[in-house]
């Protein structure tokens, strides 16, 4: 019986395009909600419960014939901190990269705190990153601090 | 964003507040200064208390500014579901500053991204009050000559009270001593803590409030212990005598010592503490005249 390579199979498949990689299964939908997939006309394969020599399990996503921008990507690092991006063309791999988190979050997380002012006006998030590991944010409003197990995307 | 607003006291560097309490200083020597002439403060108060609205207003009068505004957000368009961007917006039209009160938290910061003209955060929510902060230090200065090494015990309510954790953040530029005194479920937040050790700053948590701890403090910050703030009330019961002051527990205190209380207290300090000239919250209220009337000059970029 052929043993078939999920990653190679992954990434091989795509002519042009992003596959973003090693993604935490409990999180990926969440991945998929950030990157607006959802709404997205390009084809896009999900993957979850892969095996994975470095996570043990892992998500992936496939998107063809689409190219994030970096700031867009590195939101990914919210929620999926070891997420790793490849990019492909023409069948070949030209970049890859791991995700890292910005310095300020900007309308991605919602605020906890229900007496914040950006859960009470018409207004954008932002939140500033005060820790990296385990990911620690404040609210540029209310001050309040989230951790990352009490994210709440927008 | 205007960067003459206040919003949070840690806006303010350790240079800004030494001015600003030199300032406060001369204002305290002639607070009758005819200085906001042809100036409109507007006071928009979505949330009521009496207490601040009247010094900042006292402020303005007394440098002889006009003043506008409300003091319940319940006769005001925003009853209505008009957004603070909207009121904030219009309200602009008319004065040439606005210092603001709201239950939400943050609205001040976000009110001063947007505002063609200066805020002054006069409270909100739980978040920050920096003129209530300022006349913190500029009382604490003024009684103890300096802001420098002093040690600071504070009482009562460590947890929710946002006027011990501004008054602790903004001390950080003058090497103080803290004590926190408070029963468990009021401990001073680990973040504030944190921020103690991050900033090199000794401090000593105690459950008793006790005359040693008295003894050995040059300003006793008190505060009030609230009956909400308590999960179970059994607790609330067995505590809230606890952190009370009775003018026998100043009685080896140091000449210095001087009590302070952000007002309105209820039975946490005796009123056999009034007499005594250790006693200072109610010029401490006084001092806010003084404060604010240097908070205001600031905003408006008036040299006094």
């Amino acid at each position: 019986m052929t043993k078939i390579n999920n990653d190679s199979l992954a990434v091989a498949a795509l002519k042009d395009g992003t596959v973003i990689d090693r993604i935490n299964p409990e999180v990926i939908f969440k991945v998929v909600d950030l990157l607006n997939i959802p709404n997205l006309k390009n084809s896009v394969t999900i993957g979850v419960n892969l095996d994975s020599k470095h996570m043990g399990k892992k998500g992936i996503i496939k998107v063809a014939d689409m190219f994030f921008d970096e700031e867009t990507l590195n939101r990914i690092a919210l929620i999926a901190p070891q997420a790793k991006v490849n990019e492909i063309r023409n069948y070949n791999v030209t970049s890859k990269r791991h995700v890292s988190l910005p310095d300020d979050i900007i309308d991605i997380v919602r605020c906890n705190n229900p007496k914040c002012i950006t859960n009470n006006e018409p207004m954008k998030t932002l939140f500033h990153v005060v820790d990296r590991n385990p990911v620690t944010l404040c609210c540029h409003y209310c001050e309040h601090k989230v951790d990352h197990n009490e994210l709440t995307l927008k | 964003m205007s960067n003459k607003s206040l919003v949070s006291i840690n806006d303010l560097s350790k240079e800004e507040i030494l001015d600003l309490i030199e300032k406060a200083s001369h204002f305290e020597q002639n607070p009758n200064r005819d200085i906001l002439a042809g100036k409109v403060v507007a006071t928009l108060f979505f949330e009521p208390s009496t207490r601040t609205r009247l010094s900042f207003e006292t402020a303005v009068n007394r440098l002889g500014g006009r003043v506008i505004g409300f003091s319940d957000a319940s006769t005001t368009s925003s009853s209505k579901g008009e957004t603070l961007k909207d009121t904030i917006m219009m309200v602009s039209n008319y004065a040439d500053l606005i210092v603001m009160r709201h239950h939400i938290e943050g609205a001040a910061r976000y009110a001063s991204e947007f505002a063609p003209v200066p805020i002054i955060n006069a409270g909100d929510g739980a978040n920050q009050h920096p003129s209530q902060t300022m006349l913190d230090l500029y009382s604490i200065n003024k009684t103890q000559g300096t802001l420098y090494d002093l040690t600071i015990t504070m009482v009562g309510d460590l947890k929710y009270g946002r006027t011990v954790h501004s008054l602790l953040m903004a001390m950080r530029h003058f090497r103080p001593r803290f004590n926190f005194v408070a029963c468990n479920e009021l401990q001073m937040p680990l973040e504030y803590k944190e921020f103690c050790q991050a900033n090199g700053i000794e401090y000593h948590e105690y459950r008793d409030f006790s005359e040693e701890v008295i003894n050995e403090t040059d300003i006793l910050y008190m505060t009030r212990v609230q009956r909400e703030r308590f999960t179970d009330l059994l607790e609330y019961e067995r505590v809230k005598n606890l952190y009370n002051l009775h003018n026998s527990m100043l009685d080896n205190s140091k000449p210095n010592l001087r009590v302070l209380h952000p007002l309105p207290r209820v039975n946490e300090i005796s009123y056999d503490v009034d007499d005594n000239p250790k006693a200072y919250y109610i010029q401490q209220a006084k001092n806010g005249l003084y404060a604010r009337q240097a908070i205001i000059c600031r905003a408006l970029g008036i040299d006094c």
